[in-house]
């Protein structure tokens, strides 16, 4: 399945949001997720199932002004 | 206070744009601020080294919604800034135009109501309008943020009538001064207006020395602020000596 994340077009074998992080190396608990733009929350990642050309953001603390 | 939280430092200290972490660190020693201003991005390269500086920082972090222009991105952001930084503060910014990084008025209005009944403590980045104020106050916010200036133009206080204003009209609200400051001096001019705090980030990062600046000035808001709980003397057109005229000697 081909999907967004982070603005690039990838390939995963991930069914959930939950399997996604873990198979692209992300720190679970230092990273927020928004899926096609609406925020999920941690507890809902492993229940949220990614569809073909789902557009995922998984965002860290970064320097703000 | 601020949202119940009392600050000695009136210094809330943007975190972006140093020269390096290091020089971040001790900038926010030297300020001795003891709020700092953080976003949410997509990881770069230097992402683990910011997550171990916060650690390092005993600050309190309010977190932005930056580069946000839709009520949509904006909310969503906060909601994500809530989990992942463990905190109910956020700076909403929901920028109207990029140029000026002027906020869009009607959408920040909105985007607070929504976050504001969500439990969010909102900070908003706003203008020193009086009834986009009202609006954000009865939207829940109990913290009004009016610009000095554009985003990172060092201008100061451009329009002190209308921050002269809104001081005056929210005489119990907390009001800070986010954005345009760009010498300490403009930063002490806000605290002697009344304001509460000044937000800035661009002044201390990109300074020749930011460590330095920092310090400087963390003494300048200080400084402003005490000055103003003294209460400034009134200004006069004329002059009036200071120095009694009795007792003068004729020596003419």
């Amino acid at each position: 399945m081909r999907i967004d994340l982070n603005g690039q077009t990838i390939e995963t074998q991930a069914r959930t949001l939950a399997d996604l992080l873990t198979e692209q190396g992300f720190e679970s608990p230092c990273v927020a997720t928004a899926v096609d733009g609406d925020f999920i929350a941690r507890p809902l990642r492993s229940g949220t199932l990614l569809n073909d050309g789902v557009k995922v953001e998984v965002l860290s603390p970064m320097q703000g002004g | 206070m601020f949202y119940g939280v009392d600050l000695t430092s009136r210094l809330m200290l943007g975190t972006a744009q140093y020269p390096s972490p290091q020089v971040l660190l001790e900038a926010i020693e030297a300020s001795g601020a003891q709020v700092i201003t953080v976003s949410l991005r997509r990881e770069g390269a230097a992402g683990g080294a910011f997550r171990a500086l916060l650690a390092k920082s005993r600050c309190r972090l309010l977190p932005n919604t930056a580069g946000c222009h839709t009520v949509r991105e904006a909310v969503t952001t906060a909601r994500m800034a809530r989990e992942v930084f463990g905190t109910s503060w956020i700076k909403l910014e929901v920028i109207g135009h990029a140029d000026t990084q002027q906020p869009d008025p009607f959408a920040l209005v909105e985007a607070a109501r929504v976050l504001c009944a969500e439990g969010f403590d909102v900070f908003p980045y706003t203008t020193e309008d009086l009834i986009v104020g009202e609006k954000l106050l009865e939207a829940g916010c109990k913290v009004l943020m009016p610009w000095g200036a554009p985003i990172g133009s060092g201008q100061g206080l451009r329009n002190l009538a209308g921050l002269r204003s809104m001081r005056a009209h929210f005489r119990d609200v907390p009001l800070v001064v986010d954005a345009g400051i760009g010498a300490p001096s403009q930063a002490a001019q806000a605290m002697e207006l009344g304001f509460d705090a000044v937000l800035l980030n661009t002044a201390v990062a990109k300074a020749v020395d930011p460590v330095g600046m920092a310090r400087a000035f963390g003494r300048a808001i200080q400084a402003g602020q005490e000055g103003f709980v003294a209460g400034l003397m009134p200004e006069r057109d004329m002059a009036s000596a200071s120095t009694p005229v009795f007792g003068l000697a004729e020596l003419a």
